[in-house]
């Protein structure tokens, strides 16, 4: 509590004490001689009244003269002058006390609320330390220029994007990526902001601006997020702009027409009843509770790595009927290397190997880097004569003074070597022979990702009717994929036209409330990412076109985490949902039972600021991600 | 262009509404947001426009919510 809070408490402890004495005066009137004990309690309960409201009156004044008149402070002050004014002295006192005791634990649970968010998006640093001819300075990130260096060190928040000039040292990124693992950094590696320097000193130079580094971008996403409103809190908006007047005319139509029109009925009962609905008239719990569920779940969604763009986003993923992948970067890891090495005819693995590795030498296919990745040794060009290349074909180069092909079926076929029928495998088969002699297989082949089925899985279980990976690899490689992760649909050898086509036909199955979603690297598949119900860009850390790109961006390049995504979605939704229907039944409830004096003022304090607390409680259950 | 506040002491989510749907009338307002949880305020005209409606707003905060400290961020 601060300080504010605390002065608040205290006025209302004060008055809660004089409410409490004058309630026992007002029980026990025969202590005084006559009327003496009304007029004192009655004198007690209005200076337990004034101390506690009086803000709350001098708000409502206030308010009057700018003609807001369905505002909170206006309301509860007619109700309760309306209850002083038809001698309903304790209940008048109670109504403002316990709406206060109210309005003091909300405001506190949205402090509270609002420092778990702030410690969510924590990542912003304090200061740089710039580099200059005199020394290191202390200063703000802001003041510092691309260009500059400045020096980071343990225990340090990186402050500017920037790159390593020297030394060494782990970079704990789990503000922004939840990756518990810390990278190493050195000379020439990339910094991102937000990210905290663990082991050692660094010098880097920066490469963005602050207004444009990650962090800035970062918080700016996750702080606007909300001015994308979800379907949830646009139907509250609408609700409670119908609401209040509705059940203020209510409230004025019970006070005057039964009394008017029905003999025998008192006007002191039915502006009672009337005065319970003013109290009742605030969607305060919806209008607080909704947008808090929401940005409870932005916030702890960004805290594992995930950045939802909108809460509408957040709102739309608990829909998801069909997930549609891109395969490269997505599924798998977009980087080639050699599965497997199958020597023939007495050659060993690692002739194979060398052989293979000294006839690509001078290529710069993705398929001749991974085979000397392989390789892994020096290679001596010495050794390499007559290289050249056969277009889509292959690699021909004398080895050693040994003719050394290196390529597909029809270009050893071509030379008259036969190749034994191997099975059809995912990947990129290389095929070598030395001197008309054939030498074995190079299995080349990109690698699924290890949480790649996991993911499919946890997606199924969380309501994903159909899976999809669109790709514009071979129809083998495509299917080999597609089998071991269990995804249930493919379409393999796609022009990037193609993938579109395939979303419209998809989009076309799914049901009408249930999305679409797409899941790429953001690079190349702009177009697809904007067709789909939610466009989800993976492994957007540090990349400018997948941020701009996506609704959706997750920093890592886990699929995994699409099931955390969706898991956080589900729980806003669920929370969200029970709030509103809670919120609603009980005010309705309330008002249906005060509208035929089964529910007096406490129900509708309760209704009102009771409601309101239970809901902000639910909501701040989102800010916690441990269980997801 | 886009113009932020922090609306310091907006202690209650419905008047953060209100104020929220005020703005967004004023005339020039592209698009206006009261984020009622980060207390940020974001304003959005053209250009030439933005000083002139960022006044307006600033007035109409003022007048609404008088218990609100207007900063600009």
């Amino acid at each position: 509590m601060n300080r504010k809070q605390k002065k608040w408490l205290h006025r209302i402890l004060c008055a809660a004490v004089l409410y409490i004495a004058a309630l026992i005066l007002y029980h026990n009137q025969s202590l005084f001689p006559g009327a003496l004990a009304e007029y004192i309690s009655i004198g007690i309960f209005v200076a337990a009244y004034f101390i506690a409201g009086y803000d709350v009156l001098k708000k409502a004044v206030r308010n009057i003269g700018r003609g807001k008149l369905f505002d909170e402070n206006f309301l509860m002050s007619l109700a309760t002058i309306g209850a002083f004014a038809i001698r309903q002295y304790p209940e008048a006192v109670a109504v403002m006390l316990f709406y206060q005791v109210g309005e003091l634990f909300q405001n506190v649970a949205v402090d509270k609320s609002r420092k778990s968010i702030s410690d969510v998006m924590d990542i912003r640093p304090d200061y740089a330390n710039l580099l200059t001819a005199d020394g290191e300075r202390k200063t703000d990130p802001e003041e510092v220029k691309v260009g500059d260096t400045i020096v980071i060190k343990p225990g340090e928040r990186i402050p500017l994007d920037a790159e390593v000039l020297t030394g060494e040292s782990l970079i704990d990124t789990a503000a922004l990526t939840g990756e518990p693992v810390p990278r190493t950094a050195r000379q020439g590696d990339t910094l991102l902001s937000g990210c905290i320097n663990t082991t050692g000193v660094l010098t880097a130079k920066v490469t963005k601006p602050y207004g444009e580094s990650t962090v800035m971008k970062i918080l700016d996403l996750v702080e606007n997020a909300s001015s994308r409103k979800s379907e949830s809190e646009n139907f509250i908006t609408r609700f409670s702009a119908v609401y209040t007047p509705v059940v203020v005319f209510s409230a004025i139509a019970l006070a005057f027409l039964p009394p008017l029109f029905l003999p025998g009925h008192p006007f002191g009962q039915w502006i009672n009843r009337a005065l319970t609905f003013l109290v009742v008239s605030c969607p305060c719990a919806l209008v607080i509770s909704i947008p808090l569920s929401f940005f409870g779940g932005i916030g702890g969604a960004s805290r594992k790595g995930i950045l939802v763009k909108g809460s509408n986003f957040l709102e739309a993923l608990a829909k998801t009927e069909i997930a549609v992948f891109d395969k490269t970067g997505t599924l798998t890891r977009g980087v080639f290397e050699v599965q497997r090495i199958s020597p023939a005819n007495g050659f060993t693995p690692e002739l194979l190997l060398k052989n293979a590795a000294y006839a690509e030498y001078y290529s710069g296919h993705p398929i001749a880097l991974s085979i000397r990745k392989a390789y892994g040794k020096e290679i001596d060009p010495a050794d390499i004569r007559n290289a050249g290349e056969t277009a889509g074909h292959g690699i021909h180069a004398e080895v050693s003074g040994k003719m050394i092909l290196a390529g597909n079926r029809k270009l050893l076929a071509e030379n008259g070597i036969t190749v034994p029928d191997g099975e059809n495998e995912a990947g990129t088969t290389v095929y070598v022979s030395s001197d008309g002699i054939y030498a074995g297989s190079i299995l080349i082949a990109d690698k699924i990702k290890d949480d790649a089925a996991e993911a499919i899985a946890g997606l199924k279980k969380n309501g994903v009717r159909k899976t999809v990976m669109l790709t514009g690899d071979a129809k083998e490689t495509a299917k080999a994929v597609a089998d071991s992760i269990g995804m249930d649909e493919f379409h393999a050898e796609l022009l990037p036209g193609g993938k579109v086509d395939q979303m419209e036909t998809l989009l076309k199955e799914k049901s009408a409330k249930g999305k679409l979603i797409f899941v790429g690297d953001g690079i190349n598949d702009a177009p697809v990412l904007a067709r789909a119900d939610i466009g989800i860009a993976m492994g957007g850390l540090g990349s400018d076109a997948a941020i701009e790109a996506a609704d959706v961006v997750i920093m890592t390049d886990e699929p995994g985490k699409l099931v955390t995504a969706l898991k956080i979605s589900r729980k806003t939704l669920k929370i969200a949902n029970q709030n509103t229907v809670f919120a609603i039944a009980v005010k309705l409830g309330v008002l249906v039972l005060g509208a035929f004096g089964l529910a007096n003022m406490w129900e509708a304090v309760f209704a009102d600021v009771g409601v309101a607390v239970i809901a902000i409680l639910n909501s701040m259950r989102n800010l916690s991600t441990k269980d997801v | 262009m886009r113009r932020s506040y922090r609306l310091e002491g907006l202690d209650c989510a419905d008047c953060a509404a209100k104020l929220e749907r005020k703005l967004s009338s004023i005339d020039g307002m592209k698009s206006a947001t009261v984020n009622f949880m980060t207390l940020k305020c974001t304003l959005e005209a053209d250009d030439e426009r933005m000083d002139e409606v960022a006044s307006k707003a600033e007035k109409m905060i003022a007048v609404q919510e008088p218990d609100v400290e207007i900063r600009k961020l």
